[in-house]
């Protein structure tokens, strides 16, 4: 039966590819807590991932708020509660708007660098070639990237956080006519413990989610150039559907957890 | 000393190696040959321990690679220096770099002296140092990258065993002369032992004085040259073909040089 054999077919490759994730997640904790540092390798990675994304995260927050507070703010204007827009903004931008969207940023532009990369090293058999000199690539290569994405995906979150809300204020002003002092005193009225942990504990585990996906992704990919194309645009896909699914029960479980702080 | 013992090695379903056994004493310069696919660059892959067998033994100075922890692995692997396809060196460094791999990585040597030795070591595989050393591996030919690359294992781990995956593909006469020239002088001056993987007839004969043909992961002849001259086996026969011409033209040159029966 055809659809027998498909079905055997994805399992088996399910467990395959879950087995070899598995193995790669315990080789990359291993190698971060092994004794060796790449200082350097890891501040460079630092400046390319964070300062090398910067304009990509700044454009998207501003237009990203200034889209979603033009939308809301008609809506609001309907029950004569343009008021609560800072408000408003404040929550979504803070607690899903910023890491979400900056996450995706991320998995677009990082993800798919850090695969593209790591696959045609191992195309060039530059990977065998660390392993013959005794350099465990995992703690050469992945380890500084995942370090670097644990400290910029916060860092540029909160930019991009601040842009967006700048964005809005352009909207609240302009558009909604809404006055300064109202908007700023109704975004900071949100600005409390709960959001600002979930705002900065989604980006985390994001960033964690990324470097695993995007290592694992280039050195497993096997094909040559084929394979490098393909394994980039399997990285992409993958971090992008695992940042909207963690999200969502980021939200879910924490929201309930830390209710009383909201 | 290597020892491969009933080794089978494959990739999914793919059987690549079956029932692979032969042994190289230390000082002896073998080439592996066979045509593409056939899986001779398989054999030093599982040599350096890059790659495991599904059945069977690698054994270096009488340790199996496999079965090693991997801090005595890499001791071992001090003793074998690798000369990948196409060089695998890393294209974001420069040739100095390279060339002092090993020594950056693993030694706490300044800089000047890892240059130092980087220098000598270009001297000794033929290259103008002071041209070279600053230039990224992307802007040298071929024949020089893999100088480079030779450049590279010697300086790293000082080898006994020197692997060479397919040296000769893709260059011109001048630089497959070159590159056969060192191979040679690396056996004779330093009795480094060398294994080379070719499916360069040509270039077997000028660096070896024992074969071994293998079709179809198996086995098909191991021997001299004078004894590959006069095989009568099919699968033999059939790859050697094509070249019957040159091996005649290695017997003359080796008659004119007084070298018969070599």
């Amino acid at each position: 039966m055809p659809v027998i054999r498909l079905v055997n077919n994805w399992l088996k490759n399910f467990a395959y590819e879950t087995q070899h994730l598995s193995f790669f997640s315990l080789r990359l904790i291993g190698a971060f807590f092994s004794r060796r540092w790449y200082v350097a390798e890891t501040m460079e990675q630092m400046y390319l991932i964070g300062v090398g994304s910067l304009y990509l995260v700044v454009l998207t927050g501003i237009f990203a708020g200034q889209g979603f507070a033009f939308a809301f703010s008609m809506e609001l204007a309907d029950f004569g509660a343009k008021n609560y827009l800072g408000r408003i903004m404040s929550i979504s931008i803070i607690r899903e708007l910023g890491p979400v969207l900056t996450g995706l940023m991320f998995a677009a532009r990082v993800a798919a660098g850090i695969t593209a990369e790591v696959g045609a090293m191992k195309s060039a058999h530059q990977i065998d070639a660390m392993v013959a000199f005794g350099i465990d690539p995992v703690k050469k290569i992945a380890v500084p990237r995942m370090i670097a994405l644990v400290v910029m995906l916060p860092t540029l979150t909160i930019i991009c956080d601040a842009i967006a809300l700048l964005g809005a204020w352009v909207i609240a002003v302009f558009v909604a006519h809404v006055t300064s002092t109202m908007y700023w005193s109704a975004v900071r009225e949100r600005l409390i413990f709960g959001n600002i942990f979930i705002g900065l504990l989604k980006p985390i585990v994001f960033s964690f989610v990324i470097a695993f996906i995007a290592c694992y992704k280039g050195f497993a990919s096997e094909g040559g150039t084929k394979g490098v194309g393909r394994a980039t645009t399997e990285s992409v896909v993958m971090a992008s559907i695992n940042i909207l699914i963690i999200n969502f029960f980021i939200t879910r479980v924490i929201f309930s957890w830390i209710k009383g702080y909201l | 000393m290597i020892e491969l013992r009933n080794v089978h090695f494959g990739y999914g379903d793919q059987l690549v190696l079956r029932d692979v056994s032969f042994a190289i004493a230390d000082g002896e310069a073998v080439v592996i040959m066979g045509p593409s696919g056939s899986g001779k660059s398989t054999i030093l892959r599982l040599i350096l321990g890059l790659d495991c067998p599904r059945q069977g033994e690698i054994m270096v100075d009488h340790n199996d690679v496999c079965r090693m922890p991997r801090g005595p692995l890499r001791e071992i692997r001090k003793k074998i220096g690798m000369v990948f396809q196409d060089g695998a060196l890393f294209d974001s460094l420069t040739v100095g770099e390279n060339v002092g791999y090993y020594l950056i990585e693993h030694t706490k040597l300044k800089w000047d002296e890892i240059e130092r030795r980087a220098r000598m070591m270009l001297g000794f595989v033929g290259l103008d140092a002071d041209e070279v050393i600053d230039k990224l591996p992307d802007q040298l030919s071929g024949g020089m990258q893999r100088r480079v690359a030779i450049g590279r294992a010697l300086l790293s781990t000082d080898p006994k065993v020197m692997l060479y995956d397919e040296p000769t593909t893709g260059l011109d006469p001048d630089a497959t002369r070159n590159v056969i020239n060192l191979i040679n002088k690396l056996h004779d001056e330093r009795s480094v032992s060398s294994i080379v993987v070719t499916h360069q007839i040509a270039d077997a004969f000028a660096v070896a004085g024992r074969f071994i043909v293998i079709s179809f992961g198996e086995v098909v002849f191991d021997g001299s040259f004078e004894e590959l001259r006069q095989c009568r086996e099919p699968k033999v026969a059939e790859f050697l073909a094509p070249f019957r011409s040159s091996m005649e033209g290695v017997i003359q040159r080796k008659f004119v040089d007084g070298n018969a029966g070599e």
